[in-house]
């Protein structure tokens, strides 16, 4: 399948590209795991995998699509569009899960609705009104 | 030098899985456990995309995409069901 060429670059600076993308991305899935397990309580330990392993996942595909079109030898060169597809996926759920997963925490363990903070409107929390 | 920086992913990824599944264990609450398991399905994503670099094979993408796609999925029906008791109304 013929392709048309990379941008005049020298050879290696592709794969330099994929190189640091790797080593943030391990970096980043490593550190987002161990804030998941380190981290004293539910709502803050939400955070560390939704925010940094979504940038550890980013950092892999952004590696593998430049790998496949760049940096691989000649039969195995393709743009990988799948990988763009995960990419472009994952950075959309991974806020919408942790949201719902905020409010299902809400729900579950969460303080009287009195001990916090009430919104302008006087329309209250919504999650509070399911429970009733 | 890729296949280092690779091998580094791989141990990274590894010990992260090993950290989520102790999160799963122990995980005092019920929402706890369910982040570890969406955790659990993202690592394993990135260490099918590793794979996949190694073995210079894109077929192990589509089985990422469709990864991430249940992780999604049963996120959101775990939740539903946690905040509305029933999954579609």
């Amino acid at each position: 399948m013929n392709l048309p060429e990379m941008p005049e670059m020298p050879v290696d600076a592709w794969g330099w590209v994929v190189l640091v993308s790797l080593l943030i991305g391990g970096c980043f899935v490593f550190v987002g795991s161990f804030g998941l397990l380190r981290l004293n309580n539910t709502m803050a330990r939400m955070h560390a995998p939704s925010k940094a392993t979504t940038v550890g996942v980013g950092g892999v595909l952004i590696a593998s699509i430049f790998y496949f079109y760049g940096v691989v030898d000649e039969p195995y060169r393709v743009f990988p569009a799948q990988d763009l597809l995960i990419v472009f996926f994952l950075f959309l759920t991974a806020p919408v899960s942790a949201h719902f997963m905020a409010k299902a925490y809400l729900h579950k363990h969460s303080p009287q609705e009195s001990d916090l903070p009430q919104p302008h409107n006087g329309s209250g929390w919504a999650t509070f009104k399911s429970r009733a | 030098m890729i296949q280092l920086a690779i091998l580094f992913c791989y141990i990274a990824v590894c010990l992260s899985l090993l950290m989520n599944i102790w999160r799963l264990y122990i995980g005092p609450n019920v929402v706890d456990r369910i982040m570890a398991a969406d955790t659990l399905v993202i690592n394993s994503i990135v260490l099918l995309i590793l794979y996949g670099i190694q073995t210079k094979s894109t077929m192990y993408f589509e089985t990422a995409l469709l990864l991430a796609m249940f992780s999604f999925i049963s996120t959101v029906a775990y939740c539903r069901f946690l905040m509305r008791g029933d999954i579609i109304e």
